[in-house]
Order: C-alpha cells, then sequence, then structure tokens
C-alpha cells in the first residue's frame, strides 16, 4: 500500500510539474503580444544570452568542424571518397551538429543562469517584491529571456555551422593536403535548401526549450542556497535532454518531409 | 496619491471600509495545514500587531493579503476588493494602494537605491524629474538620502530595510504590511526601524498590518508616540497605549488573541502568559 500511495505521490507531482510549466511557458508567451512590452529587457537578455556565448560558440563551432574533418578524412580515404569531406562536413555541421552543440552549450551556459538568476530572486523574496510593486515576473523577467534566447539562438546556429564549415575546411587544407576550392565545392554542391531549413528550424525549438525550462526551474526555486543549486543542476540536465530527444523527433519529421 | 492616480479601475472605498478583513481563512502547504480558520479586521488608520512564534505563519498571512498566496478556504478582502478570488491582473492594480516591506527587505539587487525606491514609478513612466524628487523624498523620510545611488549590497542590513520601507512608502499607500522589519537586527537599529513605523502611522495614519516575534518592538509601538516637533519617538503617559495599536496573536495556526493592548497584557490565557514572559 505504501509503494501504492508514493507512486501516487509521485505520479501526481509529475503531472502537476508539467502542468506548472506550460501555464509558466504560456503565460510568459502570451505576455508577447499584451502591454507593457518590455524591449529594453529583450534587448539586454539579448545581450547577454547571445553576445555573450560567441565566445564559446565560435570554439565549440571550429573545433567541431575541425575534427569531423579529420575523423571522416581518414574513414572517406578508405573508399576513395576523400574529395567528399567538405560535402560531409557542411551537411553534418549545418543538419545536426551545429544546432545541437550549440543549443547545448547555450543550455549550459544559459539555462543554469536563468534559473540561478530567477532562483535567487525567488528565495530572496525579490519576486515577490516585484509582483507587490505591480509588475508580472512573467512579463518583465520571462518573457524577454524566452523571445531573447529563441531569437539569438537562431543566428548563433548560423554562425556555428559557418564557423564548423571554416574548420574543417582548415584541418582539410592545412592538416589533410586537401585543395580548398574542391572542400568549398562539395560543401555548397551537396546542400539543399531542405537541409538548411532542416537546421534553422532546429535552434527555434531547442531556444524554446532552453529558455522555458531555466525560466521553470528558477521561477519555481525552493529552499534557499541549496534549492537554486538543485534547480541550476536541473536545468540544465533536464533541457539537455530534451534538446537531444526533440532532435530526433524533428529530425525524423523533417526526413519524413522532405525525403532528406 | 489620490486613489483614482493609481488605479482608476478599482470601485472607490468609502473611509469608513475596513482595510482588510479575513473571514475563516485556511491555508496550508503540501497538505499540512498552516492557518486555520482565522477571522480579523483592520480598520482605516489602525495598526494591527500580529504576534506569534517563529514559524506560525504570520508572513503566510500577510502574503495573503497582498494577494501573493491565495487561501485553500475563506475570503479576504482589501478595501472592500475580494482578494482571495481577483485575477492577478486586477491584483497589480489594487496592489499600487499596498505598500509591503518584506522581512529581509527583498531589494532588487542589480538596481541602485534610487532605481529599486523608484521602480513602481519608472513602471508607470513618470518624468525622471518627477522620480528623482519623489525618491529623495520618500529617502528623507528614512534619512538615507545619501545612499540614492548605492547597490543594495553596500548597505548594512537596517540600512536596506530602511530603503525597503521607503520603496513601500513612496506612493503613499493607504495600507502598508511590514513582515518582520526588525527581524535579524540589532536593538539599537530595531528602535530606529521602530520609530519609523511610528512616524507613519502617526503622521500619515496608514492602516498597517506589522508582522513580529519580538515583544519588544511591538510594545514599544503600542506604548510610544511620534513627535512631529522634536522629530523622535516619546513615550506615553504611564499606563497610556496608542488607541489605534492592537494585537492579534497566533499559535498553531490558530487566532488565539485579538484585542487591545491592555487586554493583552492582563489575559489569563495560559499560552499568552507564557508567551509574553
Amino acid at each position: 500500500m505504501a509503494a501504492i500511495a508514493t507512486l501516487d505521490r509521485t505520479a501526481k507531482k509529475g503531472v502537476s510539474a508539467v502542468q506548472q510549466y506550460a501555464l509558466i511557458s504560456g503565460r510568459a508567451l502570451g505576455n508577447l503580444f499584451h502591454r507593457p512590452f518590455y524591449g529594453a529587457d529583450i534587448i539586454t537578455q539579448a545581450d547577454i544570452i547571445g553576445v555573450g556565448s560567441i565566445p564559446i560558440v565560435l570554439l565549440t563551432g571550429f573545433f567541431t568542424g575541425g575534427v569531423l574533418a579529420l575523423q571522416s578524412a581518414s574513414t572517406l580515404a578508405q573508399f576513395g571518397a576523400a574529395a567528399v569531406t567538405g560535402q560531409l562536413v557542411a551537411l553534418s555541421m549545418i543538419k545536426e551538429l551545429g544546432p545541437v552543440l550549440t543549443s547545448l552549450m547555450v543550455s549550459g551556459r544559459n539555462a543554469s543562469g536563468m534559473a540561478s538568476e530567477l532562483g535567487s530572486m525567488m528565495v530572496t523574496e525579490q519576486i515577490d517584491a516585484m509582483r507587490a510593486l505591480g509588475t508580472d515576473p512573467l512579463k518583465k523577467l520571462v518573457m524577454p529571456r524566452i523571445t531573447a534566447t529563441v531569437v539569438m539562438l537562431f543566428f548563433l546556429t548560423i554562425i556555428s555551422d559557418a564557423i564548423g564549415i571554416l574548420g574543417g575546411a582548415a584541418i582539410s587544407v592545412f592538416l589533410l593536403g586537401q585543395d580548398g576550392s574542391q572542400y568549398f565545392h562539395t560543401a555548397y554542391q551537396s546542400l539543399r535548401y531542405a537541409d538548411i531549413l532542416q537546421g534553422l528550424a532546429k535552434p527555434l525549438f531547442f531556444g524554446l526549450i532552453i529558455s522555458t525550462i531555466g525560466c521553470y526551474y528558477g521561477m519555481t526555486t525552493r529552499g534557499g542556497t541549496q534549492g537554486v543549486g538543485r534547480s541550476t543542476t536541473q536545468a540544465v540536465v533536464v533541457s539537455s535532454v530534451l534538446i537531444i530527444a526533440s532532435d530526433f523527433v524533428i529530425s525524423r519529421f523533417m526526413i519524413g518531409l522532405f525525403g532528406r | 496619491m489620490s486613489q483614482a492616480a493609481i488605479a482608476p479601475e478599482l470601485k472607490p472605498h468609502s473611509p469608513d471600509e475596513p482595510a482588510v478583513v479575513f473571514e475563516n481563512v485556511t491555508i496550508g502547504f503540501e497538505n499540512k495545514p498552516v492557518i486555520n480558520n482565522i477571522s480579523f479586521t483592520v480598520k482605516p488608520g489602525e495598526t494591527r500587531i500580529l504576534l506569534g512564534p517563529a514559524g506560525v505563519g504570520k508572513s503566510v498571512v500577510l502574503k495573503m493579503a497582498d494577494g501573493l498566496l491565495r487561501p485553500d478556504s475563506g475570503r479576504i478582502f482589501v478595501f472592500g476588493e475580494e482578494v482571495s478570488a481577483m485575477p492577478e491582473e486586477d491584483l497589480f492594480a489594487l496592489r499600487a494602494r499596498i505598500g509591503i516591506v518584506f522581512q529581509e527587505g527583498a531589494l532588487f539587487d542589480s538596481l541602485t537605491v534610487r532605481d529599486n525606491v523608484g521602480y513602481r514609478l519608472t513602471e508607470e513612466h513618470l518624468p525622471d524629474e518627477e522620480i528623482d524628487r519623489r525618491v529623495i523624498e520618500a529617502l528623507r523620510f528614512v534619512e538615507l538620502e545619501h545612499t540614492v545611488d548605492k547597490l543594495p549590497s553596500q548597505l548594512s542590513g537596517g540600512m536596506r530595510r530602511r530603503v525597503a520601507i521607503a520603496r513601500a512608502i513612496i506612493t503613499k499607500p493607504d495600507l502598508l504590511l511590514y513582515d518582520s522589519p526588525t527581524g535579524g537586527l540589532d536593538p539599537i537599529t530595531s528602535t530606529t526601524i521602530i520609530e519609523l513605523v511610528m512616524k507613519q502611522r502617526d503622521v500619515y495614519r496608514t492602516s498597517s498590518l506589522l508582522v513580529t516575534h519580538r515583544l519588544q518592538d511591538a510594545f514599544v509601538l503600542a506604548s510610544h508616540r511620534f513627535n512631529r516637533e522634536a522629530n523622535k519617538m516619546e513615550p506615553l503617559p504611564e499606563g497610556h497605549s496608542d488607541p489605534l495599536t492592537s494585537f492579534l496573536v497566533l499559535n498553531e495556526g490558530k487566532l488565539v488573541f485579538d484585542g487591545s493592548t491592555h487586554d493583552l497584557v492582563h489575559s489569563d490565557d495560559p499560552f499568552l502568559k507564557e508567551y509574553l514572559t
């Protein structure tokens, strides 16, 4: 009986958490179309989340493209297809690695940042104070973070894709002695609009996941500084897992839609 | 500030209407009852001191009065509006008439004292000059004009509490809620804070609900008045207490006392006797 009661309690907790997540995200997104519009807060968050993430995105993109070229060139050479290294790097970066790795890096940096910042505000009653002073925290704090993350992750992914392809080129040319124009030619020739669409649709979903999960854990933080630490960890873990899981679902859907 | 200027959508309230009414209010967290069926009233201009042991749910009562928490059952009225049944959007308008001082001040740590105190005015898009003027006016009340450009982290605990009071009174609210304003402070700083609460009570006659577990602060508030000429508090004659200051005592989720200072100190209730000693 005790086991059933525990199961019942856990299930109810889970359903309640999903309900709360949906409510927080839904109300925050709904606020995008209601006054007052916190444009300055969106710009501030875009600077923190987007501009602040550029160094890690550049580094991750460059080395991912580089290692992709390094690993694939030797395998492709066994089939006499080393010339298509550019094609492999470009397709992998644009369709998969660019969006996913950029999102994982941004998640590690910003989902944790959002959860800890909002969590600290929760436990020090600053969120209550904001409500008491007549401001809706979902409008002032959550909506700008969601908007900024979705928009900036889109552009960060484009940067990551470009730098990844350049990183692959650098390794192919300077380390593997391949021809640079051939690398870029095969990379360009193999790309279709469906690939680009797939690669650019993903960061929109991933941005939504990162920001809503980060804000949800922040806004539901309880239990002092220990609670803030717990929320921060959970935000990163849950958003990372959801990014990878949803990547599979989106990829399957896109392949079904475009046939590649 | 006039009621119409702050919240034109709220219905006007009569001067005799109670500021706060709790009717059979019950609330619990995670299946544990915290407040059990309490009822009380805060009349206009009245200061009610809510006493009780630590962890009894005093802050919960205050947050329910501001609509920050909703009761599981019962009804709460503030200026005739049922806050326990109002949507959050309408509560934002009503809260323009309520000032609240949180337990640790709850200042926004990334904003300067000026931006903290003038937060509500900034949100209302008032001109910068007017915000500056009113912020200085509010800070002068708590004698902290010189801290206007400082961050909360550069202030002492007592100064943070005084800035929180300035933030609460800047719009000249009709109701003030104080959540343990002297908690964790040394006796001298506590007296400064209590003097400010008293000044607000005696100069502006603002209705207020003050939560504390420090009996000495509560009795200083009840047995002193603020002298405007001397700009300091002074004791009332022996045996007298402020007629508009009265007490509520919470214990184990129930309201065990609701009455005047005289009734409280002469109560025969064993718990109250033990609590007061």
